[in-house]
């Protein structure tokens, strides 16, 4: 894309922000979040260093134990905050390494692409030093040579913030060759992708990075055995990677304590709200906090509307109801409730928007996103559109409602070859759950000839 | 990283189609970050679409060439990706986000206008060649919405009223 000049200035640029003041945020209580100023400009390596930056890292290779990392970050239980929530010391403790293993790669994963999901933006464009940490230290613990950080394409604002950042690192010593006197060698790149969902997952990722299509790739071997160019590779998201300094550096009995006893899940987590609310934005609170307080701090829905469902945690999320505020936004808790906790990025629904067309909304961007590696997804996300276009128009026939109901649960979890089609499964199969009346209501026509061609009209 | 030995010599691909020296000198730079050359690919054709607006045809020859892999390789990159341009797009391109939090606060309004002002409907370019508008997957930008991104910028929120002022800036 070209370049413009001009418009940076522009009133309406977009600015990612955290809606707590640092008067609020604090070491102790705010490992994410703490260094962050209030103007939003980038912390960058001189300010990172006052701030108790990179002596998590000192520590650590002083210490010269990459087991003990592992160890702790299992002890501290930190779950990734990608969306999946595996435990990311158990990932870590799944790497080969030792003997003749070829020391392999830290990959992050900074795709960020499902709909409703803000949140690895603010860390990466205002606070680059804390990711590059936590990368040095995951690499130091997974005995990696190399770095990568992918980056969709559209984040143009990070690339730039995160290789001047890297290149500030590696002046410093903090990159490069013998960091810290340590001995041990670890640089970092920025590889931007070029669109296309489907390169947050994994081994998709994994793929793209090596100049390929993005096809997911068959498990096992997990990309801790065989990865990016077929070298131990671990694959962590940016909010993961940027909890790690502090877990090192305080010790997991801290990072457990700050959830308190709302969770066993420990730590803090970025939360957010988006869709018409007051206050749209992100706040970094205790892991378990419930939906009703951030839903507060972010002013309630807008101009007085109710709020009709929420999405936990991105687009492939199930949707959850106003009933459900109450509870603690952690990784179990949410999927007890047929949902998961995601990305925790709620999206909420108000009561004067029709679930169909959300829905038809939600699965337009799955089928436009499909790789097209596997016929369920190919073919089943696309036709789920048609009916959802044609419910939405009032012009749906007896019968789609079951057929949208087969068409998830061929999309479900065991049925496909990655999680794509699952996730574009589960806000179907909740919606249709909470909310069948609002679908019934677009079915006007009895069974045609059954749906002569699977094919999308519409926008897919 | 990998090594890779080749001088810029000036390569021409299918259709007429000539590499610049300096977008080859920064595709073998790229390839230097990676184990193989072929990850590389997709900067390499993100390299020629800075310089050209989209990625004609006979660039994909070239670009196999640098690399030392096969034009089919790189093809089945190019079209995979939808921020690679096949087809000529205008000066400025325009992608507008219609996805889950932006389809909740106006982003119906905020396209339709966008179509009326310009003219044209997604996939398209304005008569003169200014503007082409695309759909993009959700910019992570969903605090701003409705958000749209104009070239390496994004805006949010915007409003249809935003519109004539924010496209001013882009001539």
């Amino acid at each position: 894309m070209s370049q413009s000049i001009t418009s940076q200035r522009h009133s309406l640029a977009y600015r990612s922000r955290l809606l707590q003041p640092e008067a609020e945020r604090h070491a102790d209580t705010h490992p994410l979040t703490w260094r962050l100023r209030d103007d939003g400009e980038v912390v960058w390596l001189e300010e990172y260093l006052r701030k108790d930056g990179y002596q998590s890292v000192r520590n650590a290779l002083k210490k010269g134990d990459p087991q003990a990392i592992i160890a702790s970050m299992k002890e501290a239980n930190v779950r990734g905050r990608g969306g999946a929530g595996f435990s990311a010391g158990l990932k870590w403790s799944l790497t080969l390494q030792g003997g003749d293993m070829p020391r392999g790669y830290m990959i992050c994963n900074a795709d960020e692409m499902e709909p409703g999901t803000f949140k690895d933006r603010l860390l990466m464009e205002q606070q680059p030093h804390l990711l590059i940490e936590g990368m040095i230290l995951g690499a130091y613990a997974n005995n990696s040579r190399y770095g990568y950080i992918f980056l969709r394409g559209e984040y143009v604002e990070s690339a730039r913030v995160l290789n001047k950042a890297i290149e500030e690192a590696r002046q410093a010593g903090w990159l490069g060759g013998d960091i810290d006197g340590s001995g041990f060698d670890f640089d970092i790149a920025v590889h931007t992708g070029a669109g296309r969902y489907i390169c947050g997952e994994e081994t998709a990722l994994i793929n793209s990075l090596e100049g390929k299509r993005a096809n997911p790739r068959a498990k096992p071997p997990f990309p801790g055995q065989s990865g990016a160019w077929g070298k131990p590779s671990v694959v962590n998201n940016v909010e993961t990677l940027c909890n790690v300094p502090a877990v090192i550096l305080k010790g997991s009995d801290w990072y457990q304590s700050l959830s308190g006893d709302r969770t066993d899940d420990g730590g803090s987590k970025l939360y957010g709200v988006s869709g018409p609310v007051e206050k749209p934005g992100l706040w970094e609170l205790p892991m378990g906090t419930s939906g009703r307080e951030i839903m507060d701090r972010a002013g309630g829905m807008r101009d007085g509307r109710k709020l009709k469902a929420w999405l936990p945690g991105g687009a492939s999320t199930g949707f959850l109801l106003p009933e459900h505020l109450d509870l603690p936004l952690d990784f179990d808790t949410v999927g007890k409730e047929g949902s998961r906790l995601g990305t925790g990025l709620l999206t909420v629904v108000p009561e004067d928007r029709s679930m169909v067309a959300v829905m038809r909304n939600l699965e337009e961007f799955f089928a436009r996103e499909s790789c097209g590696w596997c016929t369920p997804c190919r073919d089943g996300l696309p036709w789920t559109v048609k009916l959802l276009w044609a419910l939405e128009q009032g012009q749906g026939e007896t019968g789609d409602i079951e057929l949208l109901d087969k068409l998830a649960a061929d999309c479900g979890p065991g049925l496909t070859f990655c999680a794509h089609a699952p996730g574009a499964a589960m806000p179907l199969q909740t919606a249709l759950k909470h909310f069948r009346h609002e679908f019934e209501q677009g079915v006007s026509k009895p069974r045609g000839k059954a749906h002569p061609d699977p094919i999308p009209v519409g926008e897919v | 990283m990998m090594a890779t030995t080749a001088e810029t010599t000036g390569i021409i691909g299918t259709d007429g189609f000539e590499l610049h020296p300096e977008d080859e000198a920064a595709m073998l730079e790229e390839a230097h970050h990676y184990e193989q050359p072929q990850a590389a690919s997709i900067e390499a054709l993100k390299i020629v679409q800075r310089r050209h607006g989209w990625v004609p045809d006979g660039a994909i020859a070239a670009i196999a060439r640098v690399l030392g892999i096969g034009p089919g390789e790189v093809e089945g990159v190019a079209t995979f990706y939808s921020l690679i341009f096949r087809q000529p797009v205008g000066r400025h391109v325009v992608l507008v986000c219609d996805r889950s939090a932006c389809f909740l606060t106006g982003f119906d309004e905020l396209k339709q206008a966008l179509v009326k002002q310009l003219g044209v409907d997604y996939g398209q370019t304005t008569e003169d060649g200014r503007f082409t508008l695309l759909p993009v997957c959700c910019l992570g930008a969903c605090d701003g919405a409705p958000a749209l991104m104009i070239d390496d910028d994004t805006y949010g929120p915007v409003s249809p009223d935003d519109l004539p002022g924010l496209l001013e800036g882009y001539p």
